[in-house]
């Protein structure tokens, strides 16, 4: 690829000043306003607000919950995009489709259902209930909620890379005596198991952030179910604008990081993957 | 061909557990969804349906989608053609840049409106100057869903054009086609199904945003609820009917973006087969 000969079609600083202008306007002048908001606060405040301990227990909560759901997707996700790319069966189209499910469910939608169904006289709930298993109101719901709303990350990643691999592969292994599992372990799993990495560091993160569908099922009870979403949403409540931001610079800060590490982990796999041909 | 996981029993197996864990995981809460809206009959539902309330609420849902959708639109399409057609120093950057509001939890984005044009803001407070008030209004809604949607448009045109590549364009070019004629003739074909997945995610979106729309709306009744914080209101006050009868509303628009979704796959798939 030449640089010289991507000039050759028009446009280039129409779409560069109108791009310019809206990142401007829509992304990094929001962001200038934390900067000033935390400008406001020394150190020691910065220090204080970030770990004030009602906070850091709900860091622990958020984190417990994410990393059990995003766990769960991985597995969840694993078994639908291996059923949706290797089996054909009546009803695939609509099992396809439920998959996007929770993207295009509004989140406080899924809360107000996970909440209503998993409480103790909910449908799900009341039959947990005798077993000693209760979902709304702890942490568990939290990660159920979580897990909803972040399914379709390891399945839309997952999916078409075993829709691409060829099949010779596995016919090689089967005809060479190798069990079902052991042939997916050695065979399929290699190829796959960036994309299931990918998926499930998405839905880790969009868990992490995830407000709507969380607040309607976690009682929010302070110290034990509230997530940090939560948290900043009550010190913008409280006109504790500071205090907010400085919550949110550290959530920035760990989604970006979050997001950078996933891109240069499949930057990396992709290189790999096609750098041979290039 | 003799193929992984092909057994009968390892398949039946596999393709039993996938729709079990999907029933109980997505199905059963759809459902639930229309059980409780209808649960106390007709009647309630179809008042609920058409209270001032929802009525007010649907208006401005429709208002905020209506607005930002377009403006997305073309935005995405201007990044699009930028990082796929050309390269310039900090094309990386700008794509990480887009990526922001994927990953930062909607309330860090609510948050950040409020802090630029809330009173204490820089910018709200010169606004405030000449009586012009964003925040815990419906302008203020719009920024902020046009903040949180913006990455659908591009994301879907992306990793297509670049798959494309820009031969057929150079050519148009070659062949003394003007910038507009190349987009409308030969980019636009090329990419419309993307393009009408990309404005569907945004719309859904759209529609649906609650957590950074609830950090900036005020809750003021009959002008700062959408549809998701009119069922954020109507469940916070025991109203559970009505909390869901909005909320199938929602759910009921979610199924015709997926029917939408499955339309367009079948279709691309469809022309790829027959090209």
């Amino acid at each position: 690829m030449s640089t010289r000969s991507a000039r050759v079609l028009p446009g280039f600083s129409l779409s560069l000043g109108v791009t310019l202008l809206f990142v401007s306007l829509i992304l990094l002048l929001p962001m200038t306003s934390l900067i000033g908001q935390l400008s406001t606060l020394s150190w020691s405040q910065y220090w204080a607000a970030i770990t004030d301990p009602r906070l850091i227990a709900s860091y622990k909560v958020t984190l417990l919950a994410a990393l059990a759901a995003s766990l769960f997707n991985a597995l969840f996700g694993l078994l639908m995009a291996w059923v949706l790319a290797r089996y054909t069966f009546p009803g695939k189209r609509i099992l396809d489709a439920l998959m996007d499910l929770p993207f295009a469910l509004p989140t406080a939608v899924a809360g107000i259902t996970l909440a209503t169904l998993y409480s103790r006289n909910g449908a799900v709930g009341s039959l947990l209930d005798p077993l000693g298993i209760e979902i709304a109101y702890t942490w568990l719901g939290i990660a159920l909620a979580m897990a909803f709303t972040s399914v379709p990350f390891v399945v839309r990643t997952v999916q078409p890379v075993l829709e691409d691999l060829p099949g010779h592969a596995d016919e090689a292994a089967l005809t060479l005596g190798a069990s079902n599992l052991y042939a997916f372990r050695r065979v399929i799993l290699p190829h796959i198991w960036p994309a299931i990495v990918t998926g499930t560091g998405l839905s880790f993160a969009r868990s992490l952030g995830e407000f709507g569908a969380v607040i309607f099922i976690a009682g929010n009870m302070p110290y034990r179910t509230e997530v940090v979403s939560l948290m900043m949403a009550t010190r913008l409540e409280e006109y504790d604008y500071a205090g907010a931001a400085a919550i949110a610079s550290l959530v920035m800060l760990v989604s970006l990081l979050l997001l950078l590490a996933i891109n240069l982990w499949q930057g990396r796999f992709y290189r790999r993957l096609h750098g041979g041909r290039h | 061909m003799k193929r992984i996981g092909d057994g009968a029993a390892t398949r039946l197996g596999l393709i039993a557990l996938a729709v079990i864990m999907t029933t109980l995981f997505l199905v059963i809460p759809l459902a639930g969804i229309f059980y409780q809206a209808f649960a106390e009959g007709l009647a309630p539902f179809w008042q609920n349906l058409t209270s001032n309330f929802t009525r007010e609420a649907i208006g401005l849902t429709l208002l905020i989608a209506l607005l930002t959708v377009p403006v997305n639109l073309i935005f995405g399409i201007f990044l699009a053609w930028l990082v796929t057609r050309f390269t310039f120093p900090g094309r990386r950057i700008l794509q990480t840049l887009i990526d922001i509001p994927f990953a930062v939890s909607p309330v860090v984005a609510g948050l950040l409106y409020l802090l630029l044009y809330g009173r204490t803001g820089w910018l709200g407070s010169i606004l405030s100057e000449h009586d012009v008030q964003l925040m815990f209004a419906w302008p203020g809604m719009v920024l902020v869903t046009i903040f949180v949607t913006c990455p659908f448009v591009a994301r879907e045109l992306i990793p297509l054009m670049q798959a494309q590549g820009s031969a057929e364009e150079e050519a148009g070019v070659t062949l003394g086609a003007s910038g507009w004629t190349l987009f409308r003739r030969i980019t636009l074909p090329n990419i419309r199904w993307a393009l009408v997945y990309g404005v569907i995610l945004t719309n859904a979106r759209a529609i649906g945003e609650f957590g950074a729309v609830s950090v900036i709306s005020g809750s003021i009744r009959g002008e700062t609820i959408n549809l998701p914080l009119q069922v954020e209101l109507l469940y916070q006050d025991y109203n559970t009917v009505g909390a869901f009868t909005s909320a199938a509303l929602l759910a009921a628009l979610a199924i015709v973006t997926l029917m939408i979704k499955a339309l367009l796959e079948w279709h691309t798939h469809r022309r790829e087969e027959t090209a």
